[in-house]
């Protein structure tokens, strides 16, 4: 499988990632420049944390527009598997691909720790990895990740089973305990947590690995 | 050539965090007659555009990047400027 992780102007998670999907999951990846206008022969795009634009204006507003943004939208409606990982979580939003947006947590903190999740759906191509296992814990890192939706949209989110992650103890105030939705047709997942920070023992704690092992196994069925 | 001052807030229903914490260290300074702080964006534009679209133009600016409509609401005042 080859991965392409999306490198912004101000992104900092994106070598993170890289190492996560190739040296820890065995799969081959590239990083791609925003300035880049096409994905063809990826199998997967990871649009990673940190601070693109700088986050002028709002978190993803401004990488929304970027040049590699319509290959995204296009792969992403083609079918294809995109997982943006907290400042990729707002870009998803910002741009549409995924419905709500991020506030500024409830307590005005900037919040760095690792948080315990529970896993509401285990079918999806990006958590089948996990089987029965559906609590985990993974490192949050954001002052941004307060998800907010309409209860309509609320509503919708939980009929089509598209919350994928909770938090146990909710950090930032997010509605309904909010920390990773998928998009409607389940190929798209925006999460604050940070699964490419758990990838190995030396680090302490590996429950980010199945996911990306989930997203494997799904291009390789 | 027009300039277009544009206000944007969090809509009401959606809690301002950085508004409320304003408000309590206004009640510590003692203005306790002070019940609500919201705080916002504000933008000015200057636009070389005719009396038809300038209007039209700055609704799609707000809507396309300036303003996050899922949880933002916004105004604007749009003014002729004199051609120097």
């Amino acid at each position: 499988m080859r991965f392409a992780v999306i490198v912004f102007p101000g992104s900092n998670c994106d070598e993170d990632m890289y190492y996560a999907v190739t040296d820890q999951l065995g799969e081959t990846a590239e990083l791609v420049s925003y300035t880049a206008t096409t994905l063809a022969g990826f199998d997967g795009v990871l649009i990673p944390g940190g601070f693109s634009y700088g986050d002028y204006l709002r978190c993803g507003a401004i990488a929304r527009f970027s040049p590699i943004m319509p290959a995204i939208i296009e792969f992403a409606n083609n079918g294809g598997l995109v997982l943006g990982v907290c400042n990729g979580f707002q870009i998803l939003t910002e741009a549409g691909l995924l419905p709500g947006a991020l506030r500024e947590n409830k307590t005005l903190n900037f919040i760095c720790k690792d948080a315990p999740l529970k896993i509401e759906n285990t079918q999806t191509a990006f958590t089948s990895a996990y089987g029965q296992n559906t609590e985990i814990r993974l490192p949050i890192a954001h002052g941004e990740g307060n998800y907010y939706c309409d209860e309509a949209t609320l509503a919708q989110l939980k009929a089509n089973h598209q919350i994928v992650f909770t938090y146990q103890d909710n950090p930032n105030g997010s509605v309904a305990d909010i920390a990773g939705i998928t998009n409607e047709a389940g190929n798209v997942l925006g999460m604050m947590p940070h699964p490419e920070r758990a990838v190995e023992w030396l680090l302490g704690n590996t429950d980010g690995l199945p996911l990306f092992e989930s997203m494997a196994a799904k291009v390789r069925q | 050539m027009y300039i277009a001052k544009i206000y944007v807030t969090y809509k009401p229903s959606i809690l301002d965090p950085k508004g409320e914490s304003i408000k309590s260290a206004l009640h510590r300074l003692n203005y306790e007659t002070v019940t609500d702080v919201t705080m916002g964006k504000y933008f000015e534009l200057k636009l070389e555009a005719d009396a038809a679209t300038v209007e039209s133009t700055v609704q799609a600016i707000c809507d396309q990047l300036l303003v996050n409509v899922n949880m933002e609401t916004y105004r604007y005042e749009i003014e002729a400027l004199e051609v120097q």
